[in-house]
Order: C-alpha cells, then sequence, then structure tokens
C-alpha cells in the first residue's frame, strides 16, 4: 500500500467529526442559550417594543418618549436620578476607599470584625436604611436635631440610605483592588525614601485605579437602579426607579413605564459598559505575579484609622440597630415598652409570616436551580470545543442582566409573560416566574464567579477524559463540581441572600398567594405600618445572617475535609 | 533482515501525510509528513513555537488538523475526535485529578471499563508497581513530589493499553536532576512495554539520550528525521546543525578540485560532502570537540596554525576561542582538561590544529 494509491485529496480541509461529548455539551450550549432568551432577551425585547407602542398595541413610534420629555413631572426625574446617584457615588467612594486602604494597608486591631460589620448592609433589603432613617430623623426621630430644619423625606434620607446600601459593594471591590497590588512597588518606594504621601499618590492609587473606576460605576449603578430606599424615604422626590412603579402600579400606564425604563436602561448600559472595559484590564494585572504586600505599623495613623473604622463601624450597626430596637417597640413614640406585638405579622396587611415562608421556599429554589443552571452553563460554555460564535454570543448574553435594572426587568417580565399569546404564560403570577426573574436578575456575578472558578482548572482533564473514554459528565461530576465547591456554595448563598432581599424586580410579579418577605415590608411601610415594617426586615436579616453563619461553616468544613488534597 | 531493529522497522504505526495547520491567517504546521514505526520512541524537538506540541494534538485529535491525513494502525483516524482514537497522554502539567487519590486517578479510565472491582484493583496496582509507585496509592496529587505525579499521570496514560503514548514536555516541569533520573526510567519502561511513544520537547540533551528517531521541526516544517547519532552526525540542514549540540560555522570559498579554501588553507573533504559543492560560497560546519590537536604536525591534513585569544574553564573541559587567517577568524573548539596541560596550552599561544575530514560538513550557499 502506498500512499498515491490513497484516494485522497491533497489538500482537502478535514472536517472534524464530532464526539458524542461534543454533541451532548453543544446540546447544553444551545440550552443555557435558549434559557437565556427566554428569561432575558425576550423580555426585554418585549418591553423595548412596549415603549414604542399606543395602550392598543399599536406602533407610534417615538410619541411616547415625546410626551415623556415634555411632562416636567416625569423628566425631572431624570436629573434627580443623576444628582442622587452622583452625589452618593462620591460619598461611598470617598468612604469605603479609605476604609479598604485601612483594612488593607494598616495594621489596626479587630480587621476582620470591622470587615464584617461593614459588609452587614449586604444582608438586608435596600428599604432597611430607609426605615431606619424615619426613627432617627424622622417627625419623632430620636436624632430628628441633628437635621435642623431639613427633612430627612427626600434627597438627604435617599443620600444617605444609598451610601449605607451600597458601601459593602464599594468595599469589597477595593479590598480586592489594594490585595492584588504589588507590594514590590512598595518596598521600592520606601527604598528610595518616597514620603507616604507621594507614595500614595503615585504608587497606591495607579495601582488600585481600575478597582476604584469599577467600584464607582458599580455603585453608580446600584444607587440609579435602586427602588426601595427612594420609595421608603423619598417623599415628593422621585426618581426614574419609582417613576416606573408610579406608572405602572400607581396609574396603570405601562407604555409609560416602558419609556422610562428605556430612559433608565441608558446610563446602566453605560455604566456597565465601561465596567466591564476596565475590569478586562484588571484581569490582566492580575494574572502578572505580585507579591503580597505586608503592612508596617504606625503608631499615629493607626489610631486615626482605628477611630476612624470605629465610626463607621457605629454607624452601619447603629442603623441596623435602629430598626431592630424599633421592630421591639410596642408603639413608637407612645408606648415604648418591648413586645413582640410588631412580629404579629399576619393581622397585618401585607402577606404575613406566609410572605416570610413564600421567601424562603423562592430563596431556596434560587439557590438550588440557579446555582445548577448558571454553573453548568458556565462549564458548557467554557470547556465545550468549537461552537465559537455561540460560545462568544452566550457569554455576552451572560452579561446584559447585570446591566438591567430590576425594577425593568420585573417590568419587561408582564410584558412578556402576560401577554395572551405566550403559551409560557400560565408561570404568570405563580412562585416559578418568581424564581426565574431572580435567577435572571443576578445571573451575572454568579456567572463571573463560576467562570473565575473554571478558569482556574486545568484545561486538560477534559482532553486526558476523553483520552480514556470517559464521557466529560463523570469528569464533570468526579471532578469538576468537587473542585469547584467552594465557588458553588458562594453562588448559591449569593443567590439566596439576594432572593431574600431583592424588591425591585419580583414587585410588578408576586401575586396575592406569593407575595414575598421583602415586598410585605416595603407595602407594610406604604400602609403606615412602619414598625412592622422593620420588624419584617429583621427577620430577612436574621435570614440571611443565619444562612451566611451556615455558609461559612460548611466552606470551613469542606476545607477542612480537602485539606489533604488542596494542600500545596 | 534478521536484524530485529529493522524488521520492526517494516511496520508503520503511524502515518501523518501532508499536515497542515492554520490558526486563523498564521500557519502553525506545512507540509508534515512522517512515517512512526511500531514501538518506536520518536522525539519532536525543536525551538519554542516551532508547532511541535500543535503536530502532538494533531495526533491526539485535540485540535485537528486544517488539511492532510494521519493514519493509525493502517486505519484513517485524520477526522476523529479524541476520544475514538488509541492513544494515552501525559501533559506539562500532568491533568492529574487533584481531589482524586493516586489510585483513583490511575483506575479512572478503568473503572468506566470493567465491572469487577478486584480487576481494577488489580490492573492499578501493577500499573503502580510498573512506575514505582505500589506504596503511594492512598495519596493525593498534591502530596506527591514533583517526579511522582509525573509517574502517576504516565502510570494514568498507560492504563488502557494505548497503541500510541503521547507526552509533552513530560519532564520539563521537573529540577535538573530528578529529569535525568526520569529520562532513563522512562525510556526503560517504554523499551519494557513496546509501546510507540511521541515525546514533544525542547531539551535536546533529552531528544538525544530517550529517542529512537528524532523529529526536529523548525516554523512549522519537519527539518530532519534521523537516529540522534544521524542528526548529531549528519546534520542536513544549518538549523539542525545549529540547534542540536555546538556547531562552528566557518565561511569558506570553493577550492580548485574539490577542496574548500578556509582563508589561505585548502581543506578537503569526505567524496561524500564534495558532491554538495556548489556555488563559490560555502559554509563548513564542525563541531568544536572534532577539532585535533594530538599527534597534529606539518604534515597532517587539514591542519593549520592558530592562536589562543580565550580559554573557557568548563569543568570536564575546556573551551578554547582560537584565530586563523589574516582576517582572524574566530573558531571554538573543546580540549580536555588533559589535553590543555599536557599541550600547554594557554591565553596567546600558538597551537596548530586539524579539521579532521570525516567531521566537516558543508552547505553551499551559491
Ligand atoms: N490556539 C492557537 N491559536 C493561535 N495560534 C496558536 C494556537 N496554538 C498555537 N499557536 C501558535 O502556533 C505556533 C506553534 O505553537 P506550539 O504550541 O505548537 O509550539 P511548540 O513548538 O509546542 O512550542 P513550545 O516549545 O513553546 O511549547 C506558535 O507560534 C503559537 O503561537
Ligand atoms: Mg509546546
Amino acid at each position: 500500500m502506498t500512499d498515491q494509491t490513497l484516494p485522497l485529496e491533497k489538500s482537502a480541509p478535514i472536517k472534524p467529526k464530532l464526539s458524542r461529548d461534543d454533541w451532548v455539551m453543544r446540546i447544553f450550549v444551545l440550552g443555557i442559550g435558549l434559557w437565556l432568551v427566554v428569561t432575558i432577551l425576550m423580555p426585554l425585547y418585549a418591553m423595548l417594543s412596549k415603549a414604542v407602542q399606543n395602550k392598543d398595541g399599536v406602533f407610534i413610534g417615538l410619541q411616547n418618549f415625546t410626551e415623556y420629555f415634555s411632562t416636567p413631572a416625569l423628566f425631572n426625574s431624570i436629573s434627580n436620578s443623576f444628582f442622587i446617584a452622583g452625589i452618593s457615588t462620591v460619598l461611598t467612594i470617598s468612604l469605603a476607599s479609605v476604609f479598604a486602604f485601612i483594612l488593607c494597608r494598616s495594621t489596626i486591631p479587630g480587621k476582620a470584625v470591622f470587615k464584617g460589620i461593614a459588609l452587614l448592609p449586604l444582608l438586608a433589603p435596600s428599604i432597611l436604611p430607609g426605615i431606619s432613617f424615619v426613627y432617627l430623623f424622622g417627625q419623632q426621630g430620636v436624632l430628628k436635631f441633628v437635621l435642623g430644619d431639613y427633612s430627612i423625606y427626600g434627597p438627604i434620607g435617599v443620600v444617605m440610605g444609598e451610601v449605607f446600601y451600597t458601601f459593602p459593594h464599594a468595599l469589597m471591590i477595593l479590598i480586592a483592588a489594594f490585595s492584588i497590588a504589588d507590594a514590590r512597588l512598595f518596598e521600592a518606594a520606601v527604598v528610595l525614601r518616597t514620603s507616604r504621601i507621594r507614595t500614595f499618590f503615585t504608587v497606591t492609587l495607579p495601582g488600585i485605579k481600575y478597582g476604584l473606576i469599577s467600584a464607582i460605576f458599580v455603585v453608580f449603578t446600584l444607587v440609579i437602579t435602586d427602588f426601595g430606599i427612594p420609595k421608603v424615604i423619598g417623599g415628593q422626590y422621585n426618581v426614574l426607579a419609582t417613576d416606573i412603579y408610579r406608572q405602572v402600579i400607581g396609574q396603570q400606564n405601562f407604555e409609560m413605564g416602558a419609556v422610562v425604563s428605556v430612559v433608565l436602561l441608558f446610563p446602566a448600559f453605560l455604566a456597565f459598559a465601561v465596567d466591564r472595559f476596565v475590569q478586562r484590564k484588571q484581569v490582566a494585572m492580575l494574572t502578572a505575579r505580585a507579591v503580597p504586600y505586608e503592612p508596617k505599623p504606625h503608631a499615629v495613623l493607626n489610631r486615626i484609622f482605628f477611630i476612624y473604622c470605629c465610626l463607621i463601624g457605629i454607624m452601619i450597626v447603629g442603623i441596623i440597630g435602629m430598626a431592630a430596637y424599633a421592630s421591639f417597640v410596642t408603639f413608637w413614640p407612645y408606648n415604648m415598652a418591648l413586645s413582640l406585638n410588631n412580629y404579629d405579622f399576619d393581622l397585618m396587611d401585607g402577606g404575613g409570616w406566609d410572605a416570610f415562608y413564600n421567601s424562603l421556599e423562592m430563596a431556596a429554589y434560587v439557590a438550588v436551580f440557579g446555582t445548577t443552571i448558571i454553573f453548568t452553563g458556565a462549564y458548557m460554555v467554557e470547556k465545550s470545543k468549537g461552537f465559537k460564535f455561540m460560545r462568544g454570543l452566550i457569554q455576552f448574553f451572560c452579561m446584559i442582566p447585570m446591566a438591567v435594572p430590576g425594577m425593568v426587568l420585573g417590568l419587561a417580565y408582564i410584558f412578556f409573560f402576560n401577554h395572551p399569546d405566550n403559551p409560557l404564560g400560565i408561570i404568570y403570577g405563580t412562585l416559578p416566574i418568581l424564581v426565574i426573574v431572580t435567577i435572571a436578575h443576578f445571573y451575572t456575578v454568579s456567572h463571573l464567579t463560576a467562570m473565575t472558578a473554571l478558569k482556574q482548572m486545568d484545561p486538560e482533564f477534559e482532553t486526558v477524559s476523553a483520552s480514556l473514554k470517559v464521557p466529560f459528565v463523570r469528569t464533570f461530576l468526579k471532578v469538576t463540581v468537587p473542585v469547584c465547591l467552594p465557588a458553588i456554595l458562594d453562588i448559591s448563598i449569593y443567590l439566596f441572600v439576594n432572593a431574600m432581599t431583592t424588591v425591585s424586580a419580583v414587585i410588578f410579579l408576586y401575586s396575592s398567594d406569593t407575595s414575598l418577605a421583602s415586598i410585605a415590608a416595603l407595602n407594610m411601610d406604604d400602609a403606615g405600618d412602619v414598625a412592622p415594617a422593620a420588624a419584617m426586615c429583621m427577620v430577612i436579616v436574621a435570614t440571611s445572617a443565619s444562612v451566611r453563619v451556615l455558609h461559612a461553616l460548611l466552606t470551613r468544613g469542606i476545607a477542612r475535609k480537602s485539606q489533604a488534597w488542596r494542600a500545596r | 533482515m534478521n536484524d530485529p531493529k529493522s524488521a520492526a522497522r517494516e511496520n508503520v504505526y503511524l502515518k501523518v501525510r501532508d499536515l497542515k495547520k492554520n490558526f486563523g491567517s498564521f500557519t502553525a504546521l506545512r507540509d508534515i509528513s512522517l512515517d512512526v514505526f511500531e514501538g518506536e520512541f520518536i522525539c519532536f524537538l525543536g525551538p519554542s513555537g516551532c508547532g511541535k506540541t500543535t503536530l502532538l494534538r494533531a495526533i491526539a485529535g485535540l485540535d485537528i488538523q486544517t488539511s492532510g491525513s494521519i493514519f493509525q494502525d493502517g486505519k484513517d483516524i485524520s477526522a476523529l475526535p479524541a476520544s475514538e482514537r488509541d492513544f494515552g497522554i501525559v501533559f506539562q502539567s500532568y491533568a492529574l485529578f487533584p481531589n482524586l487519590s493516586v489510585i483513583d486517578n490511575v483506575g479512572y479510565g478503568l473503572v468506566n471499563l470493567r465491572s469487577k472491582k478486584e480487576e481494577v484493583a488489580k490492573r492499578v496496582s501493577e500499573l503502580l508497581a510498573l512506575v514505582g509507585l505500589e506504596d503511594q496509592g492512598n495519596k493525593f496529587p498534591a502530596q506527591l513530589s514533583g517526579g511522582q505525579q509525573q509517574r502517576v499521570a504516565l502510570s494514568r496514560a498507560l492504563a488502557m493499553s494505548p497503541g500510541l503514548l503521547l507526552l509533552d514536555e513530560p519532564l520539563s516541569a521537573l529540577d535538573a536532576k530528578v529529569r535525568v533520573h526520569l529520562r532513563h526510567e522512562m525510556k526503560e519502561l517504554q523499551r519494557r512495554l513496546g509501546v510507540t511513544t511521541i515525546m514533544v520537547t525542547h531539551d535536546q540533551e533529552e531528544a538525544l539520550t530517550m529517542a529512537d528517531r528524532i523529529v526536529v521541526m523548525n516554523d512549522g516544517v519537519i527539518e530532519q528525521v534521523g537516529t540522534p547519532e544521524e542528526i548529531y552526525r549528519e546534520p542536513l540542514s544549518p538549523f539542525v546543525a545549529e540547534f542540536v549540540g555546538t556547531m562552528n560555522f566557518l565561511n569558506a570559498q570553493k577550492g580548485s578540485n574539490g577542496e574548500i579554501m578556509l582563508g589561505d588553507h585548502a581543506i578537503s573533504l569526505t567524496e561524500q560532502e564534495k558532491q554538495k559543492l556548489n556555488g563559490n560560497k560555502i559554509l563548513a560546519c564542525v563541531r568544536p570537540e572534532d577539532i585535533a590537536v594530538r599527534n597534529v604536525d606539518q604534515e597532517t591534513a587539514n591542519s593549520f596554525d592558530v592562536k589562543v585569544i580565550e580559554l573557557e574553564f568548563l569543568g570536564s573541559f575546556c573551551r578554547a576561542t582560537l584565530s586563523y587567517g589574516s582576517d582572524e577568524s574566530q573558531i571554538n573548539a573543546d580540549f580536555s582538561i588533559n589535553l590543555v596541560r599536557d599541550k600547554n596550552i594557554e591565553v596567546g599561544a600558538s597551537i596548530r590544529v586539524a579539521l579532521p575530514e570525516a567531521s566537516i560538513h558543508i552547505f553551499s550557499q551559491g
């Protein structure tokens, strides 16, 4: 047998035959793509098209937008939103970057405690600071004198609440930025006898530049899209997020709600785009091996730093503590005796204890199904071969939820799932739609966490399995999942806590049978039952906190069990 | 034909024909054709980025070639996915499953095949014994040394008794001592099992000591295929001559009757080299260790006087930089310590050296 007799063209391109694994992976990739299209893209499309229709569903071009921009009561909210977001961002970033700097670059005692306290707001629904401020600075507030003639209801209250709510988000990004900065640069600066101030501006600041920019945009987006705080403490001060709510719930003007949503999407998308761009650069910095920084003690500075951290800590604990205290007071300010009366939710409107159980149930489903879908999806997109265009597209889809405010997503779901022609409409008004919208809402961060973990896996695991004729599914279950378990737990806890505390995406979608704890709190506050609202918030905080503790114990247990093979 | 080696050579196990691989507009492999004989140990040797890994991955079906074909054991596997090909593979990173014990790593593929637990256990302990890790079975990869991890990866790759063993720089993550030790062990194991093996390396010493034949690659093409001795003794291109071992490249002119002129010195060539004379400008190659000093006098063929410019002590020998001719061209020579002492060679000294005919290779430069 000589080569010449072989019937093959010399340079015929080879068409690779796909293995069974390749097919299975592609089906999964398509499945995840379909999921994202149905739960994110199609609702958004429905919303965008609603913005250019009249009440009867007839296309009217930009007429709704013309109406919007000729109604001062509406478009004034744009500047209000930007004003609030701008001020809150400046305040949060200033406070958080100093805090992060201290935690990463000083030797003060109790850093772990301070960090723990600073992250507490993550456990609460965003309306909690609003409720707390009512008790602190409201008509009968204990600290009303601090504000003098100013009212807490309005921009002041909103900005304070937003700073409380976004502080931990900014802090986490900034801590990450500080901790990847290269110690060798600092050592070089010290050797060169650079003054501390100069070191700060020439070494520290450039080192955290990307983290800083990222934090700014994340905070800005959180504030401009937040609904809970302006709803509770905004008074007559309207912002975009509350406008959507008023248009939809108050006036049943869905088209105008869609228009406001589009207006709100703009800054959110822009901030998101900048953030992604910056993140990419930060990742590049991460991969270059940096030497961790070992802070050196400095007595005077340490004292100042310690006082600063105490002040911030006291404020955070004070705000949560105030709501906690108020929730136990029988009837503020007339009967200050402590009781559990406010926890008797079944006596109030809003859904009662059932709402809490619904929340628990929903959060559990979101954690289980969300983690499964998101992690499996990330795995398939990362590990499947070929199929480049599809995988790139899905990666892009996964990023969209980050840029879509919860209110907008919720409204989009109404348009899509409540459409009479949509067979999926059967889930409208049920618990599953709440689960699905919540998974969609928090998809991006979870997906990125999964991706980071997966990228740290040896890319040849799948190759080795293929050469051993082992289907990838077995490798996924026996190797990938166990090795990524910490990340998987992180994702599930993130989803659980957010599902417990979220208001914005679900506010349009719950029904009387599926009210949730956070919505009950909002509705009770709306109805004037502020103390029970505070009580409900505390129940949520307690639940989130318990789950967090459980998570910490689990993680530690896993760490101990896997110590043998994780050892380096 | 009663030489067992040449009998084995009859049997081509892996046949690569006109292989080409593009990454977008970049061509990583061009016109690669290669025969690998059954039971042979082949090394792909070449500088970083020359396409060794790309070729290995094409053979494994991990990154399938753009065009061209591959036959394994007579079967056309050109388009088959990795899972339908017959090979075991060891990566530079070893890719051991970190959460599985050594036993589970080695038995990973077996569990899928054989139903009986005892059979799997028996085969795994056989394999571990083969690489001398019988007593490490219950440890996790992170608890093993680099060399032990490499051996676990090797026994996992051998577990399914593959027809072809592929190794991508399996020793490069180890430190020098361990590497030398494992070289012999792996070669020994391969000989014992008789498994056809392809190893990628950019370490020429590794290739020279382990391979039955070496495939020298450069820039996406095969420069030369041959036994280590052929590659070292008879390089077919200046690239191979330079890449493997150290080599003097001397500019010469074509002489009158089948000689070349190194400056004023006429240097004679073997009949074989004479055939290659073509054009006026000649590049003559000679290895430093081939330059003779002992028993060289005015009468010795190809001898001429040189001046010692520099002596570099390199442990077991000295590398001398010598200059010759009116333009003070330089040439390196390796002298044993003994020789340096006996002949009193020192910087500034004048000595007579000879370039033995058989050690000279020429490349015509037009
Ligand atoms: N996935 C890819 N996409 C684009 N170019 C690639 C890809 N993989 C390899 N290349 C390019 O193909 C060429 C050959 O790469 P290959 O990995 O085969 O080199 P190598 O000989 O194994 O080198 P090394 O000794 O550094 O491992 C390189 O120039 C490389 O940049
Ligand atoms: Mg390589």
